[in-house]
């Protein structure tokens, strides 16, 4: 009876457990399956280099570059706040802050991350967009700058918090024997605690990074929204994610605008599952160089 | 013996917050000699040898009163610089800790941080430390390889090899054959007598043998308390204190 029953259970948590790799292999087929008709329109060269974006034209234009530019450029910038903003707090909180500091400032960094973009993107629109538009006498505020401020406040909290944790891996050994043979801190910190934890710190900002490249909500409110090949952050842009939202919903359905969608969709997962696996490498090299378990 | 006093500890009193782990230690350590310091788990004998070297302020919240001595300066004066001690008193810790880079770098990463660029010296002088350490012969053909390839004995040579670069006067061993096998730790031992030629030498060892073997002079420390302090051959045969007989003999321990 016993085995049957553990049989049971076994069975049970198994299809759980799979039911995600079901669901993430139904996005993949569905995406594949809405997107490549795209592909008969337009080839994929045209399609991927095309400079423009006139998808509801009578004769439409679906060269998506200026998109892929879009989140190219809104989330390089991010990476300009992001990494000195989380890489910074993870050296200092985890260098320099004491118990106390660290017991409050940790926990506040990762409220941050809890936040919902759309508060973020509400908070871009209210505060940043009249700050850019004064500070730089622009027409309008909503621009590359903009998205990418608030893209890399939002992707602070990830990188400082994985940055924080390759930190915590260097065991303490490898300080003392620093600190033995005569190094200072900052020597010690410079030339064993980062290389050590180097590849750990890569991977938070990979990670960061595709936190930013797949954000959507706060994009679409303070990017500005024009869909033309980028020449200063101080233009509005807009990114792929940002136009899949805001034009989803007059896309006729089975239409070649709402299959091109789709193929930006398929476009943007690739892109974020190519970082996510440099990621996982670089992750578990870090791991095995620390003598951790792979 | 004619050897003068190359550290000395007077009446050092140490809190881990307010729990008091050494009372009242007084030692007289000679040059060139190998002090062992024994006892049991816990007896503060690891928290002694790391104050010899300032490693004791990698810990928070700890505070100590007393003083101690290195060639008659106060290490503990506001004018001392730890890290300047910390180059004449070196340290090898209880696992062997290589850095995860190569061989070489783990010699030379000392030389480097003092700012010596000269090529020709770091390679000079990490050959000599290599061979200082008895590992020369097993590495000199890939020395550009991880450190973390090599066996745990022979990692804990190089760490040997890595504090002899910068080291001039005394190296501290704390319990540097916990994770060894006996093999390994005959040749640590062998080093150690080596060594004692040029350097002073206080080991932390759990290892009553070891004591016996390599030391020549030992301390006995129970609860934060030196019991007794002498030539380690008085030690082992005719201990002053029943405590220290009762431990050398494996009576409790």
């Amino acid at each position: 009876m016993t085995s049957i029953k553990e049989k049971i259970y076994k069975w049970i948590f198994a299809t759980l457990a799979f039911s995600s790799l079901v669901f993430l292999i139904g996005i993949i087929i569905v995406l594949f399956k809405e997107g490549m008709p795209i592909f008969k329109e337009v080839t994929a060269f045209k399609f991927i280099f095309g400079k423009s974006w006139y998808p509801t034209y009578s004769e439409p234009e679906f060269g998506i570059l200026p998109l892929i530019l879009g989140s190219i450029w809104v989330t390089l910038g991010a990476i300009f706040i992001c990494v000195p903003l989380g890489v910074g707090s993870a050296l200092y909180l985890h260098e320099l802050a004491g118990h106390k500091q660290r017991a409050i400032l940790k926990p506040i960094i990762e409220i941050l991350a809890s936040i919902p973009s759309v508060v973020f993107g509400f908070f871009g629109m209210v505060i940043v967009t009249p700050f850019i538009q004064k500070l730089f006498h622009l027409p309008t505020g909503l621009c590359a700058l903009n998205g990418s401020l608030i893209l890399g406040i939002m992707a602070t909290p990830t990188v400082c918090s994985l940055a924080e944790d390759a930190l915590s891996y260097v065991p303490k050994s490898f300080r003392e024997a620093s600190f033995a043979v005569g190094a200072n801190r900052w020597q010690t910190l410079t030339q064993v605690v980062m290389p050590a934890a180097g590849s750990g710190i890569a991977t938070a900002i990979i990670l960061g990074m595709s936190r930013a490249i797949g954000e959507t909500m706060t994009v679409l409110m303070v990017t500005g929204g024009a869909a033309v090949m980028p020449h200063s952050y101080l233009e509005p842009v807009r990114p792929m994610t940002a136009a899949i939202a805001a034009e989803m919903g007059e896309a006729p359905m089975g239409g070649s605008h709402y299959h091109a969608l789709f193929a930006i969709a398929l476009i943007l997962f690739l892109v974020t599952l190519v970082f996510n696996i440099i990621a996982e490498i670089i992750s578990r090299r870090f791991r095995i160089k620390l003598g951790l378990s792979g | 013996m004619h050897n003068r006093i190359k550290i000395k500890a007077d009446s050092i009193n140490f809190f881990y917050n307010k729990v008091q782990a050494l009372k009242n230690i007084n030692i007289d350590i000679l040059e060139k000699q190998v002090t062992a310091i024994i006892g049991p788990s816990g007896c503060g004998k690891s928290t002694f040898i790391r104050l010899l070297n300032r490693m004791d302020e990698l810990v928070p919240h700890t505070s100590i009163t007393g003083k101690i001595y290195i060639d008659d300066v106060d290490i503990f004066h506001t004018s001392a610089d730890p890290v300047e001690i910390r180059k004449r008193v070196g340290m090898v810790f209880q696992k062997p800790n290589p850095f995860p880079k190569s061989i070489f770098e783990n010699v030379s990463y000392g030389l480097k941080i003092n700012g010596i660029k000269d090529k020709s010296f770091i390679e000079e002088k990490v050959e000599m430390s290599l061979k200082k350490a008895a590992l020369w012969s097993e590495v000199k053909d890939r020395l550009h390889e991880s450190a973390l390839k090599l066996s745990g004995g022979q990692q804990q040579r190089l760490c040997i090899a890595r504090c002899l670069a910068v080291q001039t006067e005394a190296i501290l061993f704390d319990e540097p054959c916990a994770s060894l096998d006996p093999i390994s730790t005959a040749k640590i031992e062998e080093l150690i007598l080596e060594l004692k030629k040029e350097y002073t030498i206080v080991i932390v060892t759990h290892n009553m043998q070891q004591a016996a073997r390599s030391s020549d002079y030992t301390a006995f420390f129970l609860l934060g308390e030196l019991i007794e302090f002498g030539k380690t051959q008085d030690i082992f045969t005719k201990p002053n204190d029943s405590k220290t007989e009762a431990y050398i003999t494996g009576r409790f321990g």
